[in-house]
């Protein structure tokens, strides 16, 4: 595998279009002029790299890294997965960082304004970085639906939001985990911004039975894909792929 | 029939959400969960870096004129002799004192965002043509469904502006000037005044890259 070629160009008919009136954030929060089409320089080809000494003991395991007086409340649960490419390379080193709502459906934040009670034991962010084969795993709380402010009756199916970097500054990437089963995932104008119900799966983890830990936490399978780049056959160097 | 290629697709984008601050900035958000150094990105100049002390500042502002105050601002950018401190650097060693990366919220009262920094040198194109300095800027935030890159070039800088390759693409060239920042001066220090206008008359230009 060679890390020199340029990346894949992004399919914009698979990420959601910038414009998507049934969430309504985004009618004066899109671009209307045509993006600026550019080859990969040097300058989005790199990257900053994050070394495990930034992580702490606990920064994968939100049932800890906010425990005050006890385990947060909610059905426990394992998410693990692999960040590949699209060439399907494990990418190493790539710097996952998640967020996301208690199991009543509520965030730690002075902005949030649904009822739903705190969880004094119940930060709801962390973070790690994959091995050399791209995986990782992280252990929480399976977060709730909760209402937002769209429509009256607009309700986010559970999910858990992953910021990812990989090499280059051009692969940055932010989206969301769903759960296998929910049917509020297919009622969300935030979802169905994503024109592609195939696309849409991608974003949906797998209940994962046998790596449940017993009398524990269930587990959900999550594979993250970044953009993948060219080969170099042709180019200055003849790197393998 | 043919073979398969055997190639995946990217994981589709979905909105950073209203509480993008929790998870990139959690000590700003008043979870202070990461004991070694707080919020990542928050500090990109070491006390021994080379080069010219900037700030650079601004609003991210929505198509009804309202600065964005729940919005998220990454930068990466070379270090003062046009190197970056990346694995993926091939051209030389960076200077060691200076990330290059850096990550801040845009303010929850006011929705300025700000990054102290320093100048960047200049950048080979693709076809071995110098780039005018610039600082490469990505943007996410609620109601942006896919994260928004532009970059900002300096104001100081006019002759190699004109002669870089990639303001040289911009076909309406009145729209070069929403990606060139006024540099200006606070307490001695050049600040160079970076407002994001995601739609409108003076709607930046986004890169698709």
């Amino acid at each position: 595998m060679t890390d020199q070629g340029s990346f894949y160009q992004r399919d914009r008919g698979w990420h959601p279009p910038p414009f998507t009136p049934h969430y309504k954030t985004s009618v004066l929060r899109s671009p209307q002029r045509a993006l600026l089409s550019l080859e990969n320089t040097i300058s989005e080809m790199t990257g900053p790299v994050f070394g495990h000494g930034v992580l702490g003991e606990y920064d994968n395991d939100l049932i800890r890294n906010w425990a005050k007086t006890g385990d947060p409340v909610g059905p426990r649960i394992i998410v693990y997965g692999r960040v590949l490419d699209e060439n399907g390379h494990g990418v190493s080193g790539a710097l996952l960082e998640f967020w996301q709502a208690n199991a009543g459906g509520r965030y730690r934040h002075k902005k949030e304004l649904y009822v739903a009670a705190l969880d004094p034991n119940f930060g709801g962010c962390g973070r790690t970085i994959t091995d050399d084969q791209g995986r990782y795993c992280l252990r929480t709380i399976k977060p709730g639906p909760y209402p937002w402010p769209n429509r009256v009756n607009d309700w986010r199916p559970a999910h858990i939001h992953f910021s990812i970097f990989g090499h280059a500054f051009a692969q940055r990437l932010i989206t969301q985990m769903y759960f296998e089963g929910d049917p509020m995932i297919w009622q969300c104008p935030i979802v169905m911004g994503i024109p592609d119900r195939n696309a849409i799966e991608t974003l949906v983890a797998a209940l994962d039975r046998e790596n449940s830990i017993h009398m524990d936490a269930l587990a959900y399978k999550f594979d993250i894909v970044l953009r993948g780049r060219r080969s170099t056959l042709f180019e200055n160097r003849t790197e393998g792929n | 029939m043919v073979q398969s290629l055997n190639r995946l697709k990217e994981s589709p984008s979905q909105t950073a959400g209203p509480y993008i601050h929790i998870g990139a900035t959690p000590n700003h958000s008043g979870i202070e969960i990461y004991g070694n150094g707080g919020d990542l990105g928050r500090t990109l100049v070491g006390p021994d870096a080379k080069g010219e002390r900037i700030v650079i500042k601004g609003h991210v502002i929505d198509g009804g004129g309202a600065p964005l105050k729940d919005a998220l601002v990454e930068i990466w950018q070379a270090d003062s002799a046009g190197l970056h401190n990346s694995p993926q650097e091939k051209r030389g060693k960076a200077d060691p004192a200076f990330a290059g990366w850096g990550r801040q919220p845009t303010d929850g009262v006011t929705g300025e965002y700000r990054f102290e920094t320093i100048k960047p040198g200049r950048v080979p194109f693709v076809d071995g043509r110098l780039m005018a300095p610039h600082v490469t800027f990505w943007i996410v935030a609620r109601g942006i469904n896919v994260g928004l890159h532009t970059r900002m070039y300096f104001s100081d800088e006019a002759a190699a502006n004109t002669e870089c390759p990639v303001l040289a693409r911009v076909e309406h060239r009145d729209r070069v000037a929403t990606l060139i920042a006024a540099r200006g001066e606070e307490g001695g220090r050049a600040v160079y005044i970076f407002d994001i206008h995601l739609q409108g008359e003076q709607e930046t230009i986004f890169f698709d890259i």
